[in-house]
């Protein structure tokens, strides 16, 4: 088990902090009509999607879903990105041709989800193909939930990544409900985590609302991927105890299993652990809420501020440029001669990992990224 | 030196470009101890290794998928599908996945999805299919078939060195057609892709077509000079994404009538857009009815009555041509 220094467990509690803020202000700007589309949030998901991501050095690489924004977060992605996203800004990283948080660049190896979920996890596997085949020691963490573990590309990528030994962590976000349908209208075993043993690689099963437990596992599965043993699988469990979208009430979920969820919130957990070990101070706390306010606040006016996508350009960008294509984290693959170094549609670096307003409340140099 | 059959062609390109570039490589079922369920990749597993001519589980969703994350990575992988029906089970990685990737987040995706396509071998309805249209249809793909064994090489380079997904149609029943056999260069040559070539020259009408057909319609051409003494120029499209509109467009002006060739189906086919191309863009120069011969709207059938009766042919092509001369 890795060692937690306090800059890296103050680190953690602020990146759950912020992932709850944004979408608290996500929600906001929805219900005040200013997001284009649905928003989808993940209120008890924030110690599975930053403890896991965590857990990753430079190099690897994120696959997340929906309900993620905390990995992405943890790995850099900007808020000013995200907020651009969901406001469907023309300088978004997808120049508003996609919204929430559909965003990632393989420079920063983050890689964009799409809608149908489970699809990204064989994406997953071509990712740490490429690792594989460059001798690397990075590893890629594909997450997905409960919903998306039923579908067909999900099993594939499980079942090739094993055969191939693959560097792949498979988290699946167990959250009690694909949209309406609980899990016992999904599938029929008590654990996730038991499907690994029908691909032949070790899986387990854990509390995902407790951020530290999250570390100690997904470092576990982290640390076998790393060295070559091939891939492993994850489940976190936890609730959703919002709707499947904003516009989704979620009544079908009965009230009592909610508080029971709510009562385990994992922020107010960790906020208690951290407290308990005189680690988190009253004035340190104030100090994280205001540099999370001011994070939230900036991508919020940033965005606003942002021009909509020009009309005239509809019709752009649907064909990648002739060119040379670098390796993406070899020397050199980030030399503007290769179409992929820069975002060629703007000749600007990629803007899903902004230089500034970034999401660390420490710097990187302090926290050490592992 | 010697001739080469449309099969050998595409091995020679896959084999070349994989000596070439060490971020192209193959993955896909049975492609390598068994070098592919036609053998086009025969003797590569041993040139290039487990780690660049990959056998995988039967399963394209992960092949395709695969292939798209190996390509945000910067590799150029080649994923064959063992028939070009199967490229169904990996739809959503295509249409969603790949297509959308680089409109949406300004990553290429360099990747080529091959297979056999194409009846004409008793395959029935899993085994015998043409599914362009499908691609043809959604933006951010590139649809390519090549007719003649120098394309089939020279636009299979062109699709590796492409940074989009190229899907790349071959046609099974030319896959070792003895009359296809030809000389190919013995130095590096691409065909571009997004142009047509005129295999015939004519004045009296243009076949528009490609893959088998351009064979087909050749053949009807010839038989039209001699018999009715016409003049018929036949364009192979060979890309249908990019199309070459110039070409078309130049050759439908200089004849006034037009007749398309297609193996797939009918309705919604890729010469129903040429139709309607045609129709907004050389209203005035036309002087018949755009015409099409195509295989009529049901699955592909097994049995060979059933089978020579769906499929188009040079008879359909002569009776098509018959009528749309006598405007």
């Amino acid at each position: 088990m890795m060692r937690l220094e306090r800059a890296d467990l103050l680190q953690i509690y602020y990146l759950m902090r912020l992932t709850r803020a944004i979408e608290d202000r996500t929600r906001t700007l929805f219900l005040q009509g200013r997001v284009v589309g649905g928003v989808y949030t993940a209120q008890g998901h924030e110690a599975t999607t930053v403890g896991a991501a965590m857990m990753l050095r430079d190099g690897d690489c994120i696959v997340p879903q929906h309900r993620d924004l905390g990995m992405h977060l943890t790995r850099g992605s900007s808020p000013r990105a995200i907020m651009c996203q969901w406001l469907a800004r023309g300088n978004s990283p997808t120049l508003g041709r996609d919204g929430q948080a559909h965003i990632g660049d393989m420079h920063h190896g983050i890689v964009p989800m799409i809608s149908m979920l489970g699809e990204s996890l064989p994406v997953a596997c071509g990712v740490g193909l490429t690792m594989k085949v460059r001798k690397r020691s990075t590893v890629v963490l594909a997450s997905c939930g409960d919903g998306a573990s039923n579908t067909g590309p999900f099993h594939e990528a499980l079942n090739f990544a094993a055969v191939q030994k693959l560097p792949v962590v498979f988290v699946i976000e167990n959250n009690g409900y694909a949209y309406s349908t609980p899990t016992h209208k999904q599938f029929a075993i008590e654990n996730l985590s038991e499907r690994a043993l029908a691909y032949g690689m070790p899986g387990e099963s854990v509390d995902g609302n407790d951020v530290l437990a999250v570390i100690e596992t997904v470092g576990r599965a982290v640390e076998h991927v790393r060295s070559g043993k091939g891939p492993a699988l994850v489940e976190c469990k936890t609730f959703r105890v919002r709707g499947h979208s904003e516009a989704d009430k979620a009544d079908y979920v009965p009230e009592e299993l909610r508080k029971e969820w709510l009562a385990k919130d994992p922020i107010v957990r960790f906020e208690k652990y951290l407290t308990g070990e005189k680690i988190l101070t009253a004035a340190k706390k104030a100090e994280i809420e205001e540099a999370v306010k001011a994070a939230v606040d900036d991508a919020v006016s940033f965005a606003e501020q942002s021009p909509t996508p020009d009309p005239a350009t509809v019709a752009d960008y649907v064909f990648a440029p002739d060119g040379p294509v670098a390796i993406i984290g070899e020397p050199g693959a980030q030399d503007p001669r290769y179409v992929n170094a820069l975002d060629s549609r703007t000749g600007k670096p990629f803007n899903s990992v902004a230089e500034t307003a970034r999401s660390q409340f420490v710097t990187p140099e302090e926290v050490g990224r592992r | 030196m010697s001739a080469v059959t449309y099969l050998e062609a595409i091995s020679q390109a896959i084999r070349e470009e994989m000596r070439r570039d060490e971020a192209v490589f193959l993955l896909g079922e049975d492609v390598g101890t068994y070098g592919g369920a036609f053998k086009v990749s025969a003797g590569m597993l041993e040139e290039f290794g487990p780690e660049r001519v990959i056998d995988t589980p039967m399963a394209e969703a992960a092949i395709i998928g695969s292939a798209v994350g190996a390509a945000l990575m910067g590799m150029r992988p080649i994923a064959e599908m063992q028939f070009i029906d199967f490229i169904t089970s990996g739809f959503d990685q295509i249409i969603n996945m790949a297509s959308k990737m680089y409109w949406r987040a300004g990553m290429p995706v360099p990747i080529v999805i091959r297979g056999p396509s194409g009846g004409g071998t008793h395959g029935g309805p899993f085994h015998s299919s043409s599914p362009e249209a499908w691609f043809f249809h959604t933006p951010g793909i590139k649809v390519v078939v090549p007719a003649t064994a120098y394309d089939a090489k020279g636009m299979l380079k062109a699709a590796i060195r492409d940074n989009n997904p190229v899907l790349y149609l071959e046609h099974k029943l030319l896959y070792r057609m003895p009359e296809l056999r030809e000389e190919l260069p013995s130095e590096d040559y691409v065909v571009p892709l997004g142009k047509a070539i005129m295999r015939r020259e004519g004045e009296d009408m243009t076949i528009l077509t490609y893959g088998a057909m351009v064979h087909q319609s050749l053949k009807a051409a010839q038989t039209l000079e001699e018999e009715d003494d016409l003049d018929v120029e036949v364009i192979d499209l060979r890309s249908l994404t990019p199309l070459d509109r110039e070409t078309i467009l130049e050759s439908v002006k200089h004849t006034n009538k037009v007749l398309i060739v297609h193996e797939d189906t009918l309705t919604g086919g890729i010469g129903a857009e040429l139709a309607a191309i045609l129709s907004e863009d050389l209203f005035e120069y036309l002087d018949g009815p755009i015409t099409r011969v195509a295989a009529p709207d049901a699955p592909f059938p097994y049995a060979p009555p059933l089978e020579d009766v769906f499929l188009p042919n040079e008879d359909k092509i002569l009776n098509a041509a018959r009528k749309l001369a006598a405007y």
